[in-house]
């Protein structure tokens, strides 16, 4: 059968005779990888452009075109050893990028304008004591004006636009106060200059845009971040399909290509990137990540498959369903539809806090003009005495307070392998008091292994492994894995849903099934409910081999460490009894249900939170991204089905557990920073505001405390950088 | 006091100068890979390529 690669979809014409793919690569970390591919591939004749951006992971390549086939790429960068898959840019990640480059632009055009208006001020400022002239400075004031008014006209931008949204939809959000403030000082300071008057706070304005920006760029750089991550995530699922073109003829093409009443072909090993129906073949499918389900199903003609299944030992043939939305996934989606609105209700800490804020302020600034015109002051002072109350307590730190504690903490969390999917994630994990855990795949390794290694013969063992790599059956594969076969035996036979043989030095060996190898006669009553049991004869020498998913190497640990937390521990699981019950018992974990249904486990979920409790669920099956929707907050190791991937508020990378409790401390660490800085940003106001409702403040007193809190709380914020390197 | 004729322009040409060239930087897409670029100004050898591309 002739296979060929099929990535058309992915390539866009670049201009020019110019064609372009951006691809996710694989275990770039460091200069080394940048340099070894970028040469790598820019060393093929006609590769106009090879460029690697090692923070979002991705090659972009150009070539002239119709001279080059973009899977001769795929194959050098695994010559090189990298693994790399097209990716296609989602347009909810097209528009992170877009607004991340205009808030950057505008925080760069506010702060330009802070450093010049700021060498402007500083010399009135210096001048009101000692020799100064009005005329100049009203010069320098309308310098100011000339810089800070189309600065702040166009920096502005986001926050009016997000004021006009709020206010026209009737409501009001952190936006509002700051909008109304910087327009109120800018007006004022306007109408002062005008006046020849002494004081004007075209400084303090433009400067908080700048500060209040800061604070935004960071919030929406990590959420771009995040976004690039997942958006990798999901083409190294390497979601292709094998479709058939012609009679005997396949390609492999990506998932978005296929169409229903396509035929593809689903080899053992593979996982199935479609919903359909077998129409040629017999084999067993592993459907544990659909239902959590370890035992295998047989599947022959007739058998529905569902996308994320895994082929275990005949070839299919699988014509893709008409409507593949009407399936499992649909029961599932819908769940998941209902969950993810339920937790759009939670209020973010900065929500809180600036519905507490803006009334609050507006309140003090209306009572100070009002007492200033009850104690004989002319309206004129007691106005420019209110809007110094507002320029003094606009949110800068606030606006600061949380945006800088979550760059840092992300970034904390990303060295200890865990990355973010919402910004709020920090706020709600920190407040986690139990966690369910799925078992497969995430108390278990996703991979297979054999338990029983040590007890079988070294020479036997690696015999095994050696016939293992001519079979692509994934039992197999753990076989060979295990026992770090690298060179196959030659003439090897593959002998469909039963094994391999071999014919060495006369001697005839065997790996399969037990009946196969003549070792039924060696399985005992103890072995492992969960176990697949694969035999292997050399001569008249049998072995059987027990090959099962493995618990995390450190999960005991991290049970531990959770529960010296004071954190409740529970499995949900779709296993089957004896499975779920050997793991929680290996892990000393009292509580645990098996055979649960997704229903169920929001059932269970629902339960907790009656009770007050907030939970975190993990888990990584399809059957799990509802449950992962309506938990209070989620994760998901790397290896999970796409959609609870998507669904997950954290994705955790590697075999270790510990991810889980690094994240749990992180955040935890991170919340009290929130809170602390709040309460920084609160005691400066609680300070400031006095001397602004008393009138003298000048627009040096502002600038001082403006910045000097900003500063307190970003540094602040860089603690949560030290120690969240703690381990267990 | 004069000077300040001259001063002033200069200054906010300058200003402006700075303004232009971060917008400048921002547009040719310098701010896309940052951790790229720590890595790159100590490579020793830039690998043939051309200029970021534009998007």
């Amino acid at each position: 059968m002739y296979v060929t690669r099929d990535f058309s979809h992915y390539v866009r014409t670049a201009g020019d005779g110019v064609q372009h793919i951006d691809l996710a690569v694989e275990g770039v970390h460091c200069a080394g990888c940048m340099a070894k591919i970028e040469r790598g591939l820019s060393a093929i004749p006609d590769v106009t452009l090879a460029r690697v951006n090692l923070t979002d992971r991705r090659l972009a390549l150009e070539w002239k075109q119709g001279t080059l086939d973009p899977s001769r790429f795929i194959d050098r960068l695994e010559e090189l050893g990298y693994k790399a898959y097209p990716y296609e840019t989602e347009s909810a990640e097209a528009t992170e990028v877009a607004e991340s480059r205009f808030l950057l632009r505008c925080l760069g055009v506010a702060a330009f304008a802070t450093m010049n208006v700021m060498m402007l001020s500083i010399p009135v400022w210096s001048g009101n004591v000692s020799d100064m002239l009005p005329e100049q400075r009203d010069f320098f004031h309308w310098l100011s004006a000339l810089i800070a008014l189309p600065a702040a006209a166009y920096a502005g931008q986001p926050f009016f636009r997000s004021a006009w949204r709020a206010l026209s939809a009737k409501t009001t959000n952190m936006d509002v106060p700051i909008s109304i403030g910087v327009i109120l000082a800018l007006g004022m300071s306007v109408v002062e200059t005008f006046h020849h008057a002494e004081h004007a706070y075209f400084d303090a304005a433009i400067m908080l845009l700048t500060f209040l920006l800061v604070g935004r760029f960071l919030d929406q750089n990590m959420r771009r971040r995040t976004r690039a991550v997942a958006g990798n995530l999901a083409a190294l699922k390497a979601e292709t399909a094998a479709k058939f073109v012609g009679a005997d003829e396949i390609s492999q093409v990506p998932v978005a290509a296929i169409h229903p009443g396509d035929i593809v072909l689903l080899r053992p090993g593979e996982r199935c990137a479609v919903d359909g129906t077998v129409i040629e073949g017999r084999s067993e499918i592993d459907q544990s990540l659909i239902t959590g389900e370890t035992l295998y199903v047989v599947a022959e003609h007739g058998t529905p498959v569902y996308a994320g299944s895994m082929n275990i030992s005949g070839t299919l043939r699988v014509r893709v369903s008409a409507a593949s939305e009407a399936t499992l996934l649909a029961e599932i989606t819908r769940l998941l539809d209902n969950a993810l609105q339920a937790r759009s209700r939670y209020m973010r800490l900065a929500d809180r806090a600036s519905r507490l804020y803006a009334p609050v302020v507006h309140a003090t600034a209306l009572l100070t003009i009002l007492g200033w015109v009850i104690a004989g002051a002319s309206w004129h002072d007691a106005i420019v005495t209110g809007v110094a109350v507002l320029i003094i307590t606009c949110p800068c730190a606030l606006g600061l307070a949380i945006p800088t504690v979550q760059t840092v903490t992300s970034g904390a969390m990303f060295k200890s392998g865990v990355l973010l999917n919402s910004g709020d994630a920090i706020e709600r994990l920190a407040e986690a008091d139990h966690v369910i855990f799925d078992k497969t795949g995430t108390l278990t390794l996703p991979e297979l292994e054999v338990t029983n290694a040590a007890d079988i013969p070294a020479d036997l063992f690696e015999l095994a492994g050696r016939l293992a790599l001519s079979s692509h059956h994934p039992v197999a594969a753990a076989v060979a894995q295990a026992a770090g076969a690298r060179s196959p035996i030659v003439g090897a036979i593959e002998e469909a849903g039963q094994g391999v043989w071999a014919t060495i030095d006369g001697l005839e060996i065997r790996l399969g099934r037990p009946s196969f190898c003549g070792a039924e006669a060696l399985i005992g009553a103890d072995l492992d409910p969960e176990a697949s049991i694969v035999g292997f004869s050399k001569g008249n020498e049998k072995v059987i081999l027990s090959v099962r998913q493995g618990l995390r190497p450190d999960a005991q640990a991290v049970i531990a460490a959770l529960k010296t937390r004071n954190i409740g521990i529970e499995i949900l699981s779709g296993d089957r009894d004896p499975a779920v019950r050997a793991a929680a018992h290996a892990l000393g974990i009292p509580e645990w249900r098996a055979g649960v249904t997704p229903a169920d486990k929001i059932a269970r979920i629902e339960e907790l939170k009656q009770r007050g409790a907030k939970v975190l669920m993990v888990g990584d099956g399809m059957n799990d991204a509802p449950s992962l929707a309506a938990a209070h907050v989620s994760m998901s190791p790397i290896s999970a089905a796409h959609l609870s991937q998507a669904t997950a508020d954290l994705v955790f990378l590697g075999r270790p557990l510990a991810p889980v409790v690094a994240a749990i401390d992180s955040s935890r660490q991170a919340m009290r920073l929130m809170r602390q800085n709040l309460w920084l940003a609160i005691g400066y106001n609680v300070l400031a505001v006095p001397v602004a409702i008393s009138g003298v403040v000048t627009p040096l007193i502002a600038a001082a405390a403006m910045s000097g809190s900003s500063i307190m709380v970003m540094l602040n914020s860089l603690r949560a950088r030290s120690s969240s390197r703690e381990t267990l | 006091m004069e000077i300040l004729v001259i001063l002033v322009p200069l200054a906010l040409m300058l200003g402006g100068a700075g303004l232009v060239a971060f917008l400048w930087s921002l547009r040719s897409g310098q701010y896309d890979d940052l951790d790229g670029a720590a890595w790159r100004a100590i490579a020793d050898e830039e690998p043939p390529t051309e200029a970021p591309i534009k998007r």
